[in-house]
């Protein structure tokens, strides 16, 4: 395999036998107990790990000035995190953290697990903040032996199921990715690169690279080599650097149009469908017997349920297109909405053909319909979800109670009227990279009808056209072939005319 | 019977013919990029209309080298001499079958019709198109030549694309007007054998009427 190690092998080439190592050698019972035991060597993992986007689920936007984290944004899945704590923190890397408004403290806390599981079988409870699920702590002594690097099984725990069910969320992430094709990702294929996340998604110090709330939306740095190296392996140019094309015109798009772009021609490539629509409006209708519901489509996807409403799916989905420079305002619960302009961005994205930072971008559009307040012109915070809590809606169903608890428990002010807002969410295509032979082909966009016939501002060859110069055009050259062939009938009936007409001396 | 002349020398025809070949085929494409219709697909188009671009740019290189070192350049000196008459021929005396007012020799083979016409494809439509053409080609390198602040890419599309309709304009004319020989091939076969019968008024090919 061109001489890269696999997965299998980095574990095997390790080092460390975890499974000889004497403070393994006895029966786990807890996850913080496991914890304990790998800081008894590791002893600055934990202080690493407390200082990431990962346990601190805030991120300070340098570019836009706006705090952001999943304790702070809302998005347009299952809307904000506070007062549903126990049930968003289990995907967080911490054992335990019950109320996000406070920062999550305790080395103990930090699941050293769900990262560096190389069984594949340890799972987080459902709201269960971050603890481990019956089986997992069953099993815990077993996996803590055989503790290494991080698979794309470990990340996919959290990042394949974000927005409620594998796939929904992002539309190039789901658990298709554990064990890709080379059709559906060139570097993730089990059979050939093999690449786990960390391949791009490098770290030191447990800070992973690469991030969507300031994306890198053009490196300019190049391939990353020692020495020269930005601190982001988690661009396509980390590696291939800005002109990767032997093509000298493929080269030349490289700086406004980004390598996903062309590369990856559809998401959701992997027969997991991906949420492109969310409608929390419909939530809240219950049968004949006072019974939540769901219904299934004629494709097998969940199209409604009672606790969360109405949904589409798709698969294989064209993205859509956008000029992007990496910054990205959130529409956060403390901004005013324009609800007279419907849908309202929940995330606005810049970028232009002018900024020379910005490139054309592929995104999966989201579409929502989202509870807000109708006088204060705020995105809510809903009480969703809470173990035998009959305030959260999940359970009780209604919006009253549960956005009057959700908003308190947040600190935020509710005018007590409520309704639904259309919304969009963008998100950022740059996974399920498909071979180049399946990459877009020009005329996917150099077409009057094609991919980027929405995209204005600037000049695109096989799109854009002169309407006064194309019918002068066809004034022109039809004015001359009408002419031309006038001339010539009335040549040749003059000739015949002639011939007839006698004169036809000597 | 007329004479024979010898009008078109041997790199004279070859120019003609495979500058035709090149401006056909740059138009069939270009068109195609400028997405008028679809034939070939974009790539192959602007694949075929870049290596076209190149093979005409050499062919002028070396036309320009001959009509300069050969002095065949005053063959295209705009006259006044006859010109009413050449029109005239065209509008009126071609239908009742009078012959051609202009008398060609090697020394001036072209009326002053066809002086002016290709005097200005080669002063104004050609230029036109590729000093568009090479921009549009070297597009990305102008903000290295210090270009980027003085162009738009709409507007040099927009002059290509007005040459281009100027040529296909010239170029249905021109291959008409190639039949109002004496018979109407008489024109192709000079321009591929180099011998046109030169026809006096008195042996005129039609009788008057």
């Amino acid at each position: 395999m061109g001489g890269l190690p696999t997965v299998a092998s980095d574990v095997t080439s390790s080092t460390a036998d975890h499974t000889k190592f004497k403070d393994l050698q006895r029966t786990f019972a807890s996850g913080p107990e496991v914890t304990r035991a790998c800081l008894g060597c590791h002893t600055e993992a934990a202080k690493h790990l407390m200082r990431t986007q990962h346990w601190r689920w805030e991120f300070d936007n340098k570019l836009t000035g706006q705090k952001l984290g999943k304790r702070h944004v809302v998005n347009s899945f299952c809307g904000a995190t506070a007062s549903n704590d126990s049930y968003c923190t289990a995907c967080h890397v911490g054992y335990g953290w019950k109320d996000l408004r406070k920062e999550h403290q305790g080395e103990d806390n930090v699941d050293c697990l769900i990262c560096h599981d190389t069984t594949a079988t340890y799972r987080k409870g459902e709201g269960a903040a971050g603890m481990p699920d019956a089986t997992s702590v069953a099993n815990l002594t077993e996996i803590a032996r055989k503790v290494g690097k991080t698979q794309r099984h470990n990340c996919g725990n959290c990042h394949f199921h974000g927005g409620g069910a594998n796939g929904a969320k992002h539309g190039d992430l789901d658990n298709s990715l554990i064990t890709p094709s080379f059709y559906l990702d060139v570097h993730m294929d089990d059979m050939g690169l093999n690449f786990a996340c960390s391949r791009c998604h490098g770290s030191a110090a447990h800070q992973v690279q690469g991030s969507r709330y300031a994306t890198t939306a053009r490196d300019t740095h190049g391939i990353d080599a020692p020495g020269r190296d930005d601190g982001n392996h988690a661009t396509c140019e980390s590696c291939h650097g800005a002109v990767p094309h032997q093509n000298r015109k493929l080269n030349h798009h490289t700086d406004r149009v980004a390598c996903q772009t062309c590369h990856i021609p559809e998401f959701a490539r992997g027969s997991v469908p991906t949420k492109t629509l969310w409608d929390w409006s419909t939530a809240g209708r219950l049968d004949g017997d006072g019974k939540p519901y769901s219904t299934v489509d004629p494709r097998g996807y969940e199209v409604y349920t009672s606790k969360k409403g109405t949904f589409d799916w798709g698969r294989n989905v064209t993205p859509e297109y956008r000029w992007y420079n990496g910054r990205i305002r959130y529409t956060l619960v403390t901004d005013r909405l324009d609800d007279t302009r419907q849908p309202v961005p929940i995330n606005a994205i810049e970028g232009g053909p002018s900024d020379p930072d910005a490139r054309i971008w592929p995104f999966k559009v989201m579409l929502g319909k989202q509870v807000y307040d109708t006088q204060r012109k705020t995105l809510l915070v809903n009480h969703i979800a809470g173990k035998g809590d009959p305030t959260a809606f999940w359970n009780g169903f209604d919006w009253a109670t549960s956005l009057r608890v959700g908003t308190e428990y947040a600190g935020q002010p509710f005018s007590g009227q409520w309704g639904f807002v259309e919304t969009t969410m963008l998100w950022p295509i740059t996974h399920m990279v498909a071979p180049k032979d399946k990459a877009l082909a020009c005329d996917a966009c150099h077409s009057r009808d094609g991919r980027l016939k929405d995209l204005s501002g600037f000049h695109m060859p096989g799109r854009d056209y002169n309407r006064f110069l194309e019918w002068l055009g066809f004034l022109l050259v039809g004015g001359a072939l009408f002419g031309v062939l006038g001339h010539a009938a009335a040549r040749a009936i003059l000739a015949v005319r002639r011939r007839k007409g006698g004169g036809h001396g000597a | 019977m007329g004479r024979r002349i010898h009008l078109y020398s041997k790199f004279e025809r070859f120019w003609h013919w495979s500058q035709a070949l090149l401006i056909i085929t740059m138009g069939v494409t270009g068109f195609e990029i400028h997405g008028a219709y679809h034939l070939v697909g974009f790539k192959a188009a602007v694949d075929f209309h870049t290596t076209a671009a190149w093979a005409l740019i050499a062919l002028w290189i070396f036309a320009i080298f001959w009509h300069l070192t050969t002095g065949a350049w005053k063959q295209y000196v705009p006259t006044r001499e006859k010109l009413l008459s050449v029109a005239k021929f065209y509008a009126v005396g071609v239908f009742r079958g009078k012959p051609h007012p202009y008398e060609r020799t090697t020394h001036r083979k072209l009326n002053p019709l066809q002086r002016l016409a290709y005097l200005a494809f080669k002063l104004v439509m050609a230029p036109m198109l590729w000093i568009t053409g090479l921009l549009y080609m070297f597009y990305n390198e102008w903000p290295a030549w210090g270009l980027a602040a003085y162009l738009d890419l709409a507007t040099v599309a927009l002059v290509h694309v007005t040459g281009a309709i100027l040529i296909a304009t010239f170029l249905v004319v021109h291959v008409y007007m190639g039949t109002l020989g004496a018979t109407p091939w008489e024109h192709f076969k000079s321009m591929l054998t180099g011998w046109e019968e030169v026809h006096s008024r008195d042996d005129g090919a039609e009788p008057s009427a």
